[in-house]
């Protein structure tokens, strides 16, 4: 496969849960390709349905959630694989960095068992051949005495630590596309900056998908990025172009509320998802809004080279 | 190391931890800190994860005992007060917590929740608590309905605010904000800072702000103590630091290295308040000896 091919296509994807309060619609057509090779960020607040849009790609979803359009990888639709072919996607050609790295070890396993564990199931390893993979691994992301640090449990690791060790995991089998859902949630900016550098090493040549909500981690790690907004991705482009030259106005807002970009906050909050605005989802908190925001939905209009935004001032 | 009028002034703060069994070590979590902080004057403590700051902030407020060491509060040291007047003292330093979700009582509306304060220090009478909960909720860009809500029907942002009017409620002059943002977006984020910034300067609130994001310290403080080990490695006015760090430390937190401006190097003199360790390099701008 040539690097630019698309490795990753969602098409038209529509996510929705249904609650007792009605369908909580937590994505609303989601159009996306990733190239090979590519790291693509998923930039996004709380709720605006980038995990969802991760875990769609995963399958991981529960078994209620509807779900329409298709994902394609490698020009198969993962939404139409039986279960026993997904199982083996999943890990061997996708893998996952999951949120929060403190519950997602197993607390009674020793760490290096865990990581042996993928290897036995995808490469067949076994034994004290898995082990030594499994320290290998943890080599690679830089733990320090991995053999020793292999036989502890989850509780011993610090925060970064266990994100090296879920890295390590993701990368047990060499997936070609790895998802990362907010790999340095929590942890401090010395630490951040090595789980930053670490990723980007690790990852060369690889299809990432970069799930944050962390503007400068996108900016340091991903050629594109994608800014999504109440389930709709509103902004796709260049890092450079979007971060620096901001089409869509939540875009612009996102960033203005940085405190080194003066912290002026985006007035009233995201809207609700089971019944979101009809036609423009920012329309309610938007300083350039229009009389037809309100109705029409906006579809994504190219501004610049490979930059869209989801915008009526650029219709 | 600081002016005349201080709200808050500590001398040589620490905070031990005994740990072990049989053999007992202690983890030296504030190891001899001194600094001040003036009326209305915001402080950023800045460090990484375990570095001390949460405790170093909790034994301000006496939430943990200290071990040894002087905090003033207004001219009078808080750590010689007994349990009785230490609780006389409370409403005038008040502590907001990192988790706002965890710091509010599950099963209480958030009417109550802003009420309890008033009605324990017998802040209001019965009828003026309600009308000065209104006005609370109101202040922190909230409205009247939601003081009818419980905390898990709130969002992460409307429960800081919360937290937020519910210490207002004390009108206190000292303030320890624990990394009150940490988990919020930043357009949340920028919505509860610019609020709790513009009412500090409204109130005149002495503030200690702990975090370990650096953007969030430069657009809050007015100046910052840089915290490694247990130690405070490096203090002064917030440009000064960040854009100028001393310390090798500071250096690898702001990823500037040699941002040096090249200070001739006094000689190491005793700063005034008893951290003997202390050099100033600057006016204002004080560094660890021992890195200068």
């Amino acid at each position: 496969m040539r690097m630019d091919d698309p490795l990753l296509c969602v098409r038209g994807l529509k996510v929705g849960f249904p609650t007792a309060d009605g369908v909580v619609k937590a994505s609303n057509i989601v159009d996306l390709t990733i190239r090979a090779g590519e790291t693509l960020a998923l930039l996004g607040e709380t709720g605006s349905g980038k995990t969802v849009l991760g875990m769609a790609i995963l399958r991981l979803l529960q078994p209620n959630t509807r779900i329409e359009g298709e994902i394609l990888y490698r020009g198969r639709d993962l939404l139409s694989l039986p279960q026993e072919e997904m199982q083996k996607v999943r890990g061997r050609e996708i893998a996952v960095v999951l949120q929060n790295s403190g519950t997602s070890l197993n607390p009674v396993l020793r760490v290096g068992d865990q990581i042996a564990e993928a290897i036995t199931l995808h490469r067949g390893l076994k034994g004290a051949e898995a082990e030594a993979a499994a320290v290998e691994l943890l080599d690679q992301v830089r733990i320090t005495d991995p053999a020793r640090m292999a036989r502890e449990y989850p509780h011993r690791f610090s925060g970064g630590m266990r994100e090296r060790a879920l890295i390590a995991l993701a990368l047990a089998c060499n997936p070609s596309f790895l998802i990362a859902d907010e790999p340095t949630r929590g942890l401090d900016a010395v630490t951040k900056r090595e789980i930053l550098n670490l990723f980007s090493e690790v990852n060369r040549g690889r299809s990432v998908l970069f799930i944050t909500h962390d503007i400068e981690a996108a900016a340091s790690l991903a050629a594109r990025v994608a800014v999504m907004y109440a389930g709709e991705i509103i902004e796709i482009g260049p890092v450079d172009a979007v971060l620096s030259s901001p089409a869509h106005p939540y875009t612009r807002g996102l960033l203005e509320s940085l405190p080194a970009k003066g912290m002026r906050p985006i007035p009233g909050s995201a809207p609700s998802l089971i019944a979101p605005p009809p036609g423009c989802r920012f329309f309610p908190r938007c300083s350039c809004g229009a009389g037809r925001c309100e109705i029409e939905h906006p579809g994504l209009v190219e501004v610049g080279p490979g930059h869209y935004a989801r915008c009526m001032l650029y219709d | 190391m600081h002016g005349v009028c201080c709200m808050i002034d500590v001398c040589d703060l620490k905070t031990y931890y005994s740990r072990g069994f049989l053999h007992r070590t202690s983890v030296r979590a504030v190891d001899g800190v001194s600094f001040g902080i003036e009326k209305g004057e915001t402080l950023g403590l800045v460090g990484e994860s375990g570095c001390g700051k949460t405790t170093l902030g909790r034994s301000l407020l006496r939430l943990i005992e200290p071990t040894s060491g002087r905090v003033i509060f207004d001219g009078t040291d808080i750590m010689a007060l007994s349990r009785r007047d230490l609780r006389r003292f409370r409403p005038r330093m008040q502590m907001i917590f990192q988790d706002a979700y965890a710091s509010l009582n599950p099963r209480m509306r958030i009417r109550e929740s802003i009420a309890e304060p008033l009605r324990i220090h017998g802040l209001e009478n019965r009828a003026g608590i309600g009308r000065r909960v209104r006005d609370l909720i109101e202040m922190v860009g909230l409205n009247e309905e939601h003081l009818n809500r419980r905390p898990y029907e709130l969002s992460g942002g409307q429960n800081q605010r919360v937290v937020l009017a519910r210490v207002l409620a004390m009108e206190p002059e000292f303030i320890v904000a624990d990394e009150p943002t940490a988990g919020l977006d930043v357009s949340v984020q920028a919505q509860i800072l610019t609020l709790f910034r513009d009412l500090g300067r409204d109130y005149h609130t002495a503030c200690l702000y702990i975090s370990h994001d650096l953007g969030v310290v430069r657009a809050m403080s007015d100046r910052v103590a840089i915290m490694l080990k247990g130690r405070i490695v490096e203090l002064g006015p917030t440009t000064d630091v960040l854009d100028h760090p001393c310390h090798s430390y500071t250096r690898r937190l702001v990823a500037a290295p040699g941002a040096d401006r090249g200070f001739s190097r006094p000689a190491p003199c005793p700063a005034p308040s008893g951290s003997p360790a202390m050099v100033e390099v600057q006016s204002g701008h004080w560094v660890e000896a021992a890195a200068w």
